[in-house]
Order: C-alpha cells, then sequence, then structure tokens
C-alpha cells in the first residue's frame, strides 16, 4: 500500500487535496438502495458523457425462487441493489496494470486516468474488478469515476453523495467511515476486499447474506 | 447558478434544482444544497429532475404553430403563423359556442405542466371567462381513494404530518410505492427513517417494488384486484380473537355490529355480519382469502395479529389498487382497519383512506385562478369519452352533477399539456377511433412541447415553451410545508410562449383580454400568488425580490410538531364530530346504501370479484393479470423521449419465470401482450420480482402504432378498458387479463 501511494506521488499528480494524507472513500447502504439510479443520473449530468459510459452504475440483484405451497407461490428470494462507482482503492490494479502511465493516485487516494497519457488499450477495463473503468469510444481513450476532485477540493462530496433521495450513499475519510459504518467492504458480487482493498464501506441487505451460495446473478445486465 | 423548483409535471415530489448557466445555456443541474434536517428535509431531485437538459435541448422540441392538413390522426401538419393559429382558434371556440353553447366546449384532464402559469388551468380561465365549459371533477390518479375516503370520514385530511411516520412501530405499504411514484418527495426518506427507529415494515404487493426492497423487512406477493379480501380476513381474525380496539369502534364508529346502526337501518347488515358470514354464509376467514388472494392463511392471521397489537400502526394506502373495477371498497376497508385497531387520531397511527396532511390538508396545488364556471354541469373526468359520444343522454347515473342532464356532446377540446386524449386514457384504439370522427369533436386545439399521440390528434398545435423559459410557482406535493419558486432562467424558443401567454393571446381575439389578464404578465402572477400563500398558510414567506436577491428557490416551515389528523375527535366524538351524516366513522354508509346498488356499492366495505379477473370465463383466453406501474424513466407520459431515462430504464413488460417459461420466453426477446382491445410488441424482462400470474408494463410510454395497429412504443393503454368504477366513476385501467406470447416479426 506504502509502494503505491508513492508511486502516485511520483506519477506526478496534480493539486493535493487540503485534507492531506487521507484515503477518500464512498459509503454504500445496499439496505436502502431502491434502485432510482439518482446517482447515476447525477453523474451523468455533472460529466456529460455519452450513452454507454457509465462512471457509476446501479446493479439489481436477484435470485432465489418462487415456492409452490398449495395452491400458492410462495416467494424465497434475494433481491438488493448495489450502487457503485470507481472505489479509488487502496491498491489499485487498474494503475499497477496501466502501461502508458495514465492511471495515479493522489495523495488523498483519489484514482485518477490522464487522458493526454491514455493510450485506450483498456488493460484497466480488463484487470479492474468493479468495472469502474469505462471506454470513450469517440474518443478512444479510457475514462473513470473521479471522485468529483474538483468538487472534493473545493470542500464539497461527490456529486452522487448528495444526490441519493434515501441518503443512501456517504463520503469521507476511509478511516472516519468504518468508524461510522462498520468494516463491510465487499457485497456479492463484488471480490474479495484483499483483491484490491477497495474504499469502499457497505451497509448490507437484510437478504445478502444468504447471496453468496445460491443463484444470485445482475438481472439489469444491459443497463450497467 | 440560479435556485428553481424542477418542472412539475405530477411526478409525486416537488424539489429544488441548482441550475448552472453559461450564455443564456444550462451546463449541468444539481439538488437541494440547503442544510438536510427531519423537519424540513432537501429536496433532492430523481433521475428525471436530473436529465432535465436532454428535455430542455430536445432537438424533437416542438418550434412555431401547426395546423392539420392530413385525415386527423395522420400527423399531417403545416407551418402557420401565429396569427393564422390564434385567429384559427378564437373563431373555432367562438363557432362551437354560438353553435352548440357553452357547455359544448371542453378542457380534459391532463397534469403536463403544473407550474401555475403552465398547464390546463390556463385555459380553464380561459373557457370560464369566455361563458363556460364542461367542467369535470375527481382524477385519473385519485378517482376513487377520494370519494371513498369522503364516505368515511367526511374529510380527506386524514394523514398526519410525515415527521410523525417516526413514531410508528409498524407499517403496512399496502400498494404502495413511494421510491417509484414518489407520493411527496421524501416519502420515502420518511420510513426508511421509521425503520431505523425500530418500526417493521411489510410491503404487499404484486411486484417486489423498489420501495419493498429498499425499505420492507416482509413483502407479501399479493393479487391485484383482491386486497379487500386480504383486509376482510384481518378483520375477520382481529374480531374472533378479540384483538380489536372495542371501546374505540364502540365510541368513534358507526355500522360494526347491530348495537350501533345508524337509526333506521337497524335490520341491514353489518360489518361484523358480513365479516362472520351471517347473511351470506360465508365467513371471511384467513382460509377463503387465501384462495382468493394467494396468501397463505397463516401469512394473513400472522400479519393481523401483529397489525392488530403492535402500536402505533400505519396502513398506508398506494393508489394503484384504486384504479381497479371496485377500487372504493378497499379504501374503505382499509380505513375501517385502521378504525378496528384504534390508529386514528394518534402519534404514530394512520387513518388510512387518502391521506392529506393534518392540520389543513397540505398543499394547495392549484392557486392560479381559474374563476367560476358559469356552465353548471360537471362530469367526472374519465368520462370524457362518452360525453363525446352521447353527452345528450348522460345524467346521475353517469356521474353528471349540477344538472339533472347533459345538454351537449362535446363539440370541441382545449388541450393544455395533457396527453390523456390518447396516451393516458383506457382503451387507445377506441379513443383513437372516436377522435378520428370530425363530426364527433369538430375541432381540438393542443398546447404542447412535442408532438405527442394526443398532439397527433389536434387540428391546431400550439407550441408551449418549458417551465424553465417562463415563471412559475409550486408548493409541495401531497406533503411538505415549502413554496417552490420557478423564475424564467432561459429565453424561450422564438417562436413559443407560456400556457398563460397562449390564453391571453385567445382571450384577447375573444375580447376579454384584459379581463383574462388583469393586467399581469407572468412574474406578476408569480407576485400575486406569493401573496395568497402569505395570507393563508405562510404569514413569513418573503417577497419575490426578497426569494431572488437571495436565489433562496424554496421557502420553507419547519415541521418540529407535527400535526395527527382526528386528534380532537379522537379525544372527544362529541364535541368534535366528523363531517360525516352521523359525526362518526363510517363503517356503514347510509348514504351509500341509499343509492340502492348493494351488488357493486355495499353499504359496508366488502371484496367484490373484477369484471375482468384470473377467477372469470376471461382467464381462459387471456390468463395474466396486467398492471401498469409508475416508472422512473417517465412521469405518466412525461419525458418518453428522453434518451437519458430510455438508457436508465428501458420500457419492457415484466414477467415471472413461471410464465416465462410456459410460453418460451426468455429476458431481452420481443413478446406480443394482447388481448381484445389490442396488442403490444415489445422487450421482455424475466424477472423474479414479480407473482406468477401477473405481468406489469410500466405505464406512459408513446403510442406508436405499426402499419397493422400493433403498438410498437410499449402503451398499456393498448390493453385497458374504458369501463369505470361503480360508486367514484374513476378509472379502471389496472383491472385487466392479457395474454403474452413470443413475436417474430414477418
Amino acid at each position: 500500500m506504502k509502494r503505491n501511494k508513492q508511486e502516485a506521488r511520483e506519477a506526478g499528480n496534480e493539486k493535493k487535496s487540503q485534507s492531506g494524507q487521507v484515503q477518500y472513500a464512498f459509503f454504500f447502504d445496499s439496505s436502502a438502495c431502491s434502485a432510482c439510479k439518482s446517482c447515476v443520473l447525477a453523474c451523468r449530468d455533472k460529466n456529460n458523457w455519452p450513452a454507454g459510459v457509465r462512471w457509476r452504475r446501479v446493479y439489481e440483484l436477484s435470485g432465489g425462487q418462487w415456492l409452490r405451497v398449495g395452491n400458492n407461490w410462495v416467494p424465497d428470494l434475494i433481491a438488493y441493489n448495489l450502487s457503485l462507482g470507481c472505489n479509488h482503492c487502496e491498491e489499485p490494479v487498474c494503475l499497477k496494470g496501466c502501461p502508458s502511465g495514465a492511471i495515479s493516485k493522489r495523495p488523498d487516494g483519489i484514482v485518477l486516468i490522464d487522458r493526454k497519457k491514455c493510450l485506450g488499450c483498456r488493460y484497466c477495463e480488463w484487470s479492474c474488478p468493479y468495472g469502474a473503468p469505462q471506454y470513450d469510444v469517440a474518443g478512444g481513450r479510457m475514462t473513470k469515476c473521479d471522485m468529483c476532485y474538483d468538487l472534493v477540493d473545493k470542500g464539497e462530496r461527490p456529486a452522487c453523495v448528495d444526490a441519493c433521495p434515501m441518503r443512501a450513499l456517504d463520503f469521507g475519510p476511509l478511516d472516519k467511515l468504518i468508524e461510522k459504518y462498520g468494516q463491510v467492504r465487499a457485497i456479492f458480487p463484488l471480490p474479495d476486499e484483499a483483491m484490491t482493498r477497495p474504499s469502499l464501506i457497505i451497509k448490507l441487505h437484510r437478504t445478502a447474506a444468504k447471496a453468496g451460495a445460491g443463484d444470485v446473478t445482475v438481472s439489469n445486465r444491459e443497463e450497467v | 447558478m440560479i435556485r428553481t423548483g424542477c418542472p412539475s409535471h405530477n411526478c409525486g415530489g416537488r424539489c429544488l434544482l441548482r441550475v448552472y448557466l453559461k450564455d443564456g445555456v444550462i451546463t449541468r443541474i444539481d439538488g437541494d444544497d440547503r442544510p438536510d434536517t427531519i423537519e424540513a428535509p432537501q429536496l433532492r431531485p430523481c433521475p428525471r429532475g436530473r436529465a432535465y437538459r436532454r428535455r430542455q435541448y430536445h432537438p424533437d422540441r416542438l418550434r412555431y404553430p401547426l395546423k392539420r392538413t392530413g385525415r386527423r390522426g395522420e400527423g399531417k401538419f403545416e407551418r402557420i403563423s401565429w396569427d393564422e393559429a390564434l385567429d384559427l382558434v378564437a373563431s373555432e371556440l367562438s363557432r362551437v359556442k354560438e353553435k352548440y353553447g357553452n357547455s359544448a366546449l371542453f378542457v380534459p384532464y391532463g397534469t403536463g405542466s403544473y407550474n401555475q402559469i403552465n398547464g390546463r388551468q390556463t385555459a380553464t380561465r380561459l373557457l370560464h371567462l369566455f361563458g363556460g365549459c364542461l367542467g369535470f371533477y375527481n382524477s385519473y390518479s385519485w378517482a376513487c381513494i377520494t370519494p371513498a375516503t369522503l364516505t368515511v370520514y367526511g374529510t380527506t385530511t386524514t394523514g398526519n404530518q410525515r415527521q410523525d411516520w417516526l413514531n410508528s412501530r409498524y407499517i403496512l405499504m399496502w400498494s404502495w410505492n413511494p421510491a417509484e411514484m414518489r407520493d411527496g418527495t421524501n416519502s420515502d426518506y420518511f420510513v426508511k427513517l421509521a425503520r431505523e427507529r425500530g418500526a417493521k415494515v411489510v410491503c404487499l404487493d404484486p411486484r417486489l417494488t423498489p420501495s419493498a426492497i429498499a425499505l420492507a423487512d416482509e413483502w407479501i406477493p399479493i393479487r391485484p384486484g383482491t386486497d379487500a379480501a386480504m383486509m376482510s380476513a384481518l378483520a375477520y381474525v382481529m374480531i374472533t380473537e378479540n384483538l380489536y380496539d372495542a371501546d374505540f369502534i364502540r365510541t368513534h364508529s358507526v355500522g360494526f355490529d347491530e348495537t350501533q346502526m345508524p337509526p333506521g337501518f337497524e335490520a341491514e347488515e353489518t360489518y361484523k355480519d358480513y365479516i362472520l358470514g351471517r347473511r351470506d354464509g360465508v365467513p371471511k376467514t384467513p382460509g377463503w382469502a387465501e384462495n382468493i388472494c394467494g396468501v397463505p392463511a397463516e401469512t394473513i392471521a400472522r400479519i393481523a395479529r401483529e397489525y392488530a397489537t403492535t402500536k402505533p400502526a400505519m396502513l398506508y394506502l398506494g393508489y394503484g389498487l384504486q384504479r381497479r373495477a371496485y377500487g372504493e371498497q378497499v379504501v374503505r376497508a382499509a380505513c375501517v382497519l385502521a378504525a378496528l385497531t384504534g390508529n386514528i387520531g394518534v402519534h404514530g397511527g394512520w387513518a388510512s383512506g387518502l391521506g392529506n396532511q393534518a392540520p389543513d390538508g397540505g398543499p394547495f396545488w392549484l392557486v392560479f385562478p381559474v374563476g367560476e364556471n358559469p356552465v353548471k354541469a360537471s362530469i367526472p373526468s374519465f368520462l370524457w369519452t362518452e360525453a363525446v359520444i352521447r353527452g345528450c343522454e348522460m345524467g346521475p347515473e353517469d356521474g353528471v352533477v349540477g344538472v339533472p342532464k347533459l345538454d351537449n356532446n362535446i363539440k370541441l377540446l382545449y388541450v393544455v399539456a395533457s396527453n390523456c386524449l390518447i396516451n393516458q386514457h383506457a382503451n387507445v384504439n377506441r379513443t383513437a377511433q372516436i377522435l378520428s370522427d370530425e363530426n364527433l369533436v369538430e375541432f381540438i386545439v393542443v398546447h404542447e412541447q412535442f408532438m405527442t399521440p394526443t398532439a397527433r390528434f389536434a387540428d391546431v398545435v400550439l407550441p408551449a415553451c418549458t417551465q424553465f423559459e417562463t415563471w412559475g410557482l409550486e408548493d409541495g406535493w401531497k406533503y411538505g410545508d415549502e413554496v417552490i419558486l420557478m423564475p424564467k432562467i432561459l429565453e424561450p424558443l422564438p417562436e413559443t410562449k407560456s400556457d398563460y401567454a397562449i390564453c391571453a393571446e385567445v382571450a384577447k381575439r375573444l375580447g376579454f383580454g384584459e379581463k383574462y389578464t388583469e393586467g399581469r404578465d407572468e412574474k406578476q402572477w408569480v407576485e400575486w400568488m406569493l401573496d395568497v400563500y402569505r395570507q393563508t398558510r405562510f404569514p413569513d414567506l418573503p417577497s419575490l425580490d426578497e426569494l431572488l436577491e437571495k436565489n433562496l428557490g424554496v421557502w420553507a416551515r419547519p415541521v418540529t410538531d407535527p400535526a395527527v389528523a382526528f386528534e380532537d375527535f379522537r379525544r372527544d366524538p362529541e364535541k368534535y364530530p366528523l363531517p360525516t351524516p352521523s359525526g362518526k366513522i363510517e363503517i356503514f354508509s347510509a348514504r351509500l346504501h341509499g343509492l340502492g346498488k348493494p351488488a357493486e356499492i355495499p353499504a359496508v366495505p366488502k371484496y367484490i370479484q373484477e369484471w375482468e379477473s384470473p377467477f372469470g370465463e376471461e382467464a381462459r383466453k387471456y390468463p395474466l393479470q396486467a398492471i401498469g406501474h409508475h416508472y422512473l424513466a417517465r412521469v405518466h407520459s412525461t419525458h418518453h423521449n428522453n434518451d437519458w431515462l430510455r438508457e436508465a430504464f428501458p420500457q419492457r413488460v415484466f414477467i415471472n419465470p413461471v410464465d416465462a417459461e410456459e410460453r418460451g420466453i426468455k429476458t431481452g426477446q420481443m413478446v406480443k401482450v394482447f388481448n381484445e382491445r389490442g396488442a403490444l410488441i415489445l422487450p421482455c424482462r424475466v424477472t423474479l420480482k414479480i407473482r406468477p400470474g401477473v405481468v406489469a408494463i410500466p405505464q406512459g410510454a408513446w403510442w406508436e402504432p405499426d402499419e397493422r395497429g400493433l403498438d410498437r412504443g410499449g402503451n398499456i393503454n393498448v390493453l385497458t378498458s374504458e369501463r369505470w368504477s361503480p360508486y367514484a366513476f374513476g378509472n379502471t385501467q389496472h383491472t385487466i387479463m392479457v395474454q403474452v406470447e413470443k413475436y417474430e416479426e414477418k
């Protein structure tokens, strides 16, 4: 982790955050997410990406079955939602694998892609287990959630966070979010947190605990 | 950056936007940035507000007046000048008035614009000053719940302010889906807060809705149209297990049992008689209800015990369950359950029914003065096609009020911001046929921003500006103590005008321009309306100048001590009687009894099998129930053409794997959904999140018939029925049976 931060600094980063050496992170409350996609649209409006470039995505997970009980159908279902941008990982695999050195990590932990250096090879898209890097076909470059660092530098929060009608998103230094919300950093189908140490804290939906075992799938694939 | 109200289209919310402008062009739209407190929470916009730039700058915006050249509905138009268009509208109004009289003029229901200066009320004022027009009452949204609530309580102000929900211990969200239909900005958030404070939340809905996922501890997939059966069984358990609040029922209601029937009705069937099956021989047991609702009897019994014994508790009714065949019954049944459990007039309780907020009924909705209508005749909003075909035959049996009989058929439609002519009215193919006949309605004028399916049927289309391009004012949608200003932030497209300005021009041509405007432009009307608020609800409301100078956008009165409906009545029912004939909660309604139609309008709430039902003959041919839920891609039919929303929420039919497998259908495939009234072709999503036997097609997609008349737009109203509910004369668009099959292009 230490090495990565050093690398990031060496990669010649932009403005330093006023708060100095922190790792900024997102919090997501899966128990209260209705998949309304206000976060998705807020992101889109701020960043003006064309169709198909999705810096923030909402995955609808569902599984389980309908049981025939007497004459009736009774549900035994798992269903919850997952809103995901870039997790600005403590160990960003996208950064490690980028052949052109276009990806860097700021001292405040925000991971950025430098469009000028990006070759559009899409290695990061392959390596990221969260689907965060999004290819801009028109520009021939990779893009991804930049945690609204322009707003963060002004002391504001990322656009998606304040957009949530259910107040299911939060933002802040990782250690503060852990203090406030706990240690959970993965939810099915996200990979084990050890892989990249995502800067993401999650409150689980009541049905999410059962998700890993069964046949839970993303049911809105065409939307994410 | 300017703070302004999100353009209002009857979405179920009223939110605040921060609009960023550069050189007169919107570059970004963000949300409310005021402090976020429980007393005055932020009004955070949903995706539809967030995606508004795509509507504002849509290439399909109407840019000049149009006159029809082809057959009506064919969609052929030519560009004309404003002068020609306005002269034509004025002369047609005069011609029809002279030939038939004012009662042949009609401004139909529609909610495409709701900001006072844009919207149908501008035309209503115009026609009222012109000598009047046929009026309407009721809506497509709350057709049954409004009058049915009145039969029980005599008022629709049956709801506590939402901050009080935090006191509840148990919430039944019955067919209520605030995450998708909003039902007041922040309603879903308040349920979340109640849950965080320990309330158990149970959702009853045929769909595992976004609200059920995000807010509920349990989901009960009830069969559509059978809610009153389950409610009756809940009452059965409460009565037979003695779990109901007998004291409250005795002192505060009439008609529960034989000891408290209104004078003269002692021999009639009481509610308890019905529930115990004393007269019809059918006790309304959980076992009886199970076979109807498709909910296991033990679940029904458990919910009855939970609701009756967890105090205080709320049974919150959504509105989908009352846009049905006997939508009145379920509303009355829910109110009775609230009474049986004694949850009326208490903190954390809920009287059910419509639930407008205490103490004053909440927001005004309409402040712009439409004036008195000199024509006294009024029809139910849903029955306008009847009034086109056979108005002269219509009387009280068709819901006509104000006169014994109509003296005209509708001959001229003045349509503002409404897609109810075609798209949102039931049975599109029938409506299209009626409107195509130029001998029936002789002239149709439509104010619109886009060429909607309704606008295609116009004789003259007048291009309206957007709500960003004129002044406006909003208050909360059902809930909230706010006034939201909508300053004019953009110049209108060159040849577009506000609905108000258009009507003012027509008024001028008809000789009463000054009377119409009273010398005010849009901004001056906003100032006038702010005064109305100041004099009625909000004495501390700042002036327009102050609102503008400080760029406030919204003024809110924090709710620190939430009001509870019926608090006085609960304390002392003799001193504070309800505005009902008996002064009490009318479980038995003598007035309904007097209508003499016990099979369809019983005096106590009952379950009645719907006219299109899985239990009827029709199910052999059309075995699936179809419902048209609200969808975040649109506000009814508004935003249908917004590509950002389309991408986020594609139009499709949702079907359970059990039904899909039977038909060999897979996710993403094109399917045909049809019944005797019509057919549509659209992609399907096979989903676990709907009960077997039910399909859902989000309502509001624009009708796009192909050359064979098959709808390609995904409009559920090609399948819905124009039949109305027996007491409210309300739309019953969710009561339909359909078949689904795989579709391959020929």
